[in-house]
């Protein structure tokens, strides 16, 4: 039954992009802005929704974090994420820390089921790629690992 | 010759009986007004108690919700499974193996949830195979088949698997007495010979407590009688386990008859911890025999088969004080006790009166040798010395008994179609519903441990003439649900089952559902083919065997491309699913597979061996809809004839010309 109700509300989602309609179903047209929840004011940071609310980067690189990330990477991830800037199934991860806050990855990883409904960026990307990115039950400091890995492949040292 | 005659008289008055009897005079007052929004279980939130029910001869277990009755799950047990692979993939087919060679089918009686200080502990559920005589052991976490083990020196493991109040052991009693020698079993033997050469046994496979791990601690060598059921003595009557027999007569041929002469066959009392003690005084003796033990391991999803030799056996002819017969009328079936464990209930499918035995008196009696002779070596206590009473006139046909308690029992009545409530101090009747139609067991949820959840009585139902739509001759078996909270029983809800719905267990549901397995880690994936992540996809040629290590993820396989297979290869798929997310199987199919497809569960390897017969290009997908490119999940394998010179390669994502 989820699986069905997931492809109706991409059958929705496509039939909206086909009308040239981008607004996401869901979505309403006009945002009170009476008053703003904390909820509302990562999203105005682009930090996005979930538990991770501020990242400290360091330099140079955790190399133990990275070694970490990557074999997460490779067991989890690799499947629909390349490290070129190449979309297959999902983004290419090339230049994404770039372009991301650290947060906003973090959330993405670690809590995607919300991130697709709340996150602007996230339904962006899913209008784009049309697969649900799966929840891959990434723990928090696992995607802190991942996030690291990420730095290095957009060069960090 | 005479005999003969009324016992066939017997026979058609009760058939008659049956025929006539089990049709409600008035089905129209059958349900009342409230019945549905009892029942009725809004969309999103969820039923109360889960119920386990076997599937009968469809080898499997089916879990329905309650109070709704909605189907929830097919457990595959003994038979396997098209669906999910059970069976057919590598690393299940060692799960249905017994000594006669893999035996992909049987008839599942019996379910029984796994107890904690007499209290249903949502552990475990077992299962018995009746045919080729096995019990089954579920996981509650994953709902899986976790262990298998054959039973030897059993024909027809038709008691079984019931369970002591710790799940120390499950036993298992063998309905047919058969000739057993101490060289494998079964000898070459004139059937005539029942009464010299025939022999039962009831078998004790000990649970380890942490693992649920099964083996025969000891088995207790019979007369040739036919063992129906059993059930464990609790509280003070623990460390007793009770069997009901039938065929006394020792007959066999013709058996609707001439074990049906005598008036009364028996309930046999085993004192277990008395066995024990034997058994650590080296008083058994050891028997060669070929029995199967299969273990699933949850890690590297796969079973391993192993044959043991030897089972211990003690004869009860020369270890006094373990065994006693107690008469029974008539032809007893079920054979019950109280959550008190002070009373034991005796039902004889030909009976017309129920006798509840008192384990206080047994023991008395025991004690002061009040006995009538012996069975073949066996004390038989009295009748009168181990009674506490009968309930005079309840119905026709006693099968089986659950309690609520409260001090009530419930026992079905397959010859007039009907539960019957009664008082068990008090021996009364107190309330009676028809049941549509012939009834065979019923379920009160903990209704055999020592606290039952009493809220319903659950009616296994064989014959449903009239209650559904019809679908050619065969219809549907059923199960039908009665509210017992009050004085009456209120007929709830009737509900299609599969298989035949035999007997069933049930519990609350957050018992069960807090623990349940969400995926399988992938990072504890130790299948040695996994591929745990795509980078570790890959294609290896050995000798004639070709091996795929492929991934699955929404919405592709890796590889998905593959060719140098040739003619006379195997191939073996070994297909990863890369998802870590609740409720995302992948399957796989390929054209032409002989044995069935493949689902697998997310962090799950499982294994598909196929064997091309024709040369070209076959292609392969997922069946279960995963995304919204489902459709699209989907990859092509080229098969050349035998010694062509294409290389082996694979490949995902590559779209080159070739050169
Ligand atoms: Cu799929």
């Amino acid at each position: 039954m989820k699986k069905i109700a997931i492809f109706l509300s991409l059958v929705i989602f496509l039939a909206a992009c086909g009308g040239g309609q981008m607004t996401p179903p869901n979505q309403p047209t006009t945002i009170k802005k009476t008053s703003s929840s904390p909820e509302d004011d990562m999203l105005a940071q682009g930090k996005g929704i979930g538990e991770v609310k501020s990242v400290e980067l360091g330099t140079p690189l955790d190399q133990a974090r990275v070694g970490r990330g990557k074999s997460i990477y490779d067991m989890k991830c690799s499947a629909c994420h390349k490290l070129t800037a190449e979309r297959v199934v999902g983004p290419g991860w090339l230049g994404l820390t770039k372009t991301r806050k650290p947060e906003w990855i973090m959330n993405m990883i670690t809590n995607v089921e919300v991130m697709l409904e709340k996150d602007p960026e996230a339904q962006k990307l899913l209008e784009l790629c049309l697969t649900r990115m799966p929840n891959q039950n990434v723990s928090i400091g696992d995607a802190r690992d991942v996030l690291e890995f990420m730095r290095q492949v957009d060069g960090e040292k | 010759m005479k005999q003969w005659l009324i016992g066939s008289l017997i026979f058609v008055a009760i058939l008659a009986f049956a025929i006539n009897g089990c049709k409600p005079q008035n089905m129209a007052t059958a349900v009342t007004g409230d019945a549905a929004s009892k029942v009725y279980v809004a969309p999103g939130k969820y039923d109360e108690f889960y119920n386990f029910v076997s599937g009968g001869f469809s080898g499997q277990m089916a879990v329905y919700g309650l109070p709704s009755g909605r189907l929830l799950k097919v457990l595959p047990v003994f038979s396997v499974n098209p669906e999910s692979g059970y069976g057919y993939s590598e690393e299940s087919k060692p799960m249905l193996n017994t000594s006669h060679g893999f035996v992909p089918w049987d008839d599942l009686h019996h379910p029984e949830l796994s107890q904690t200080n007499g209290e249903v502990d949502g552990r475990w559920i077992f299962g018995n195979a009746n045919n080729t005589p096995r019990i089954a052991r579920l996981d509650l976490k994953s709902f899986k088949t976790a262990e298998i083990i054959e039973i030897p020196n059993s024909s027809g493991n038709h008691s079984s698997p019931f369970i002591t109040e710790n799940t120390e052991y499950v036993i298992a009693g063998t309905r047919f007495s058969y000739p057993m020698d101490n060289k494998e079993s079964n000898p070459d033997v004139s059937i005539d010979t029942y009464k010299d050469n025939f022999r039962g046994t009831v078998s004790f496979v000990g649970v380890e407590k942490e693992t649920g791990h099964m083996d025969i601690a000891f088995q207790i060598l019979l007369p040739g009688v036919n063992f129906d059921l059993s059930h464990s003595g609790k509280g003070p009557s623990s460390g007793w386990f009770f069997f009901s027999c039938y065929n006394t007569e020792q007959a066999y041929t013709l058996l609707e008859v001439n074990a049906s002469q005598k008036d009364k066959d028996f309930i046999m009392a085993v004192n277990w911890k008395k066995a024990e003690e034997y058994v650590k005084q080296g008083k058994g003796k050891k028997q060669k025999v070929r029995y199967a033990v299969n273990r699933f391991d949850e890690h590297t999803h796969t079973a391993t088969s192993t044959i043991k030799e030897e089972v211990l056996v003690l004869d009860p002819k020369e270890l006094a004080d373990m065994v006693y017969f107690i008469p029974c009328p008539k032809s007893p079936h079920g054979c019950d006790v109280d959550p008190t464990g002070q009373y034991i209930i005796g039902s004889g499918k030909l009976a017309a009166t129920i006798p509840v035995f008192s384990f206080a008196k047994l023991q008395t009696a025991i004690q002061a040798k009040d006995f009538d002779g012996d069975f073949d070596g066996i004390p038989v206590v009295k009748y009168e010395s181990a009674l506490y009473g009968e309930v005079k006139k309840p119905g026709l046909g006693p099968l089986h008994t659950e309690f609520d308690g409260k001090g009530n029992a419930y026992t079905s009545f397959f010859v007039s179609s009907e539960i019957v409530k009664w008082n068990i101090e008090k021996l009364e009747v107190l309330d009676r519903v028809p049941t549509y139609y012939s009834i065979g067991h019923l379920c009160v949820p903990g209704g055999d441990s020592q606290k039952p959840f009493g809220k319903y009585v659950i009616a296994y139902n064989k014959i449903t003439k009239d209650r559904y739509l019809p679908t050619g001759p065969e219809l549907t078996q059923s199960a039908q649900l009665y509210d017992i909270t009050g004085d009456k029983m209120q007929l709830l809800l009737d509900f299609p089952t599969i298989g035949e719905p035999h007997y069933a267990q049930a519990c609350p549901a957050d018992l069960i559902a807090k623990n349940s397995l969400k995926i399988f880690k992938i990072e504890e994936n130790t299948h040695p083919r996994a591929a745990k992540g795509e980078g570790q996809a890959k294609v290896e040629r050995n000798g004639n065997d070709v091996h795929v290590y492929m991934t699955s993820i929404r919405s592709h396989f890796a590889p998905d491309n593959i060719e140098g297979v040739k003619l006379g290869d195997n191939v073996y798929f070994h297909v990863t699913n890369l998802e870590q997310d609740w409720d995302v199987p992948h399957g796989f199919a390929v054209k032409g597979a002989n044995n069935a497809e493949l689902l697998i569960m997310p962090g799950e390897t499982q294994t598909l061996k196929w064997t091309p017969d024709r040369v070209g290009v076959f292609p392969f997908y997922c069946t279960d809809f995963c995304s919204a490119l489902h459709q699209e999940m989907q990859g092509y394998l080229r098969v050349s004839p035998a010694g062509s010179k294409v290389e082996l390669k694979y490949s995902m994502g590559k779209t080159e010309k070739p050169e």
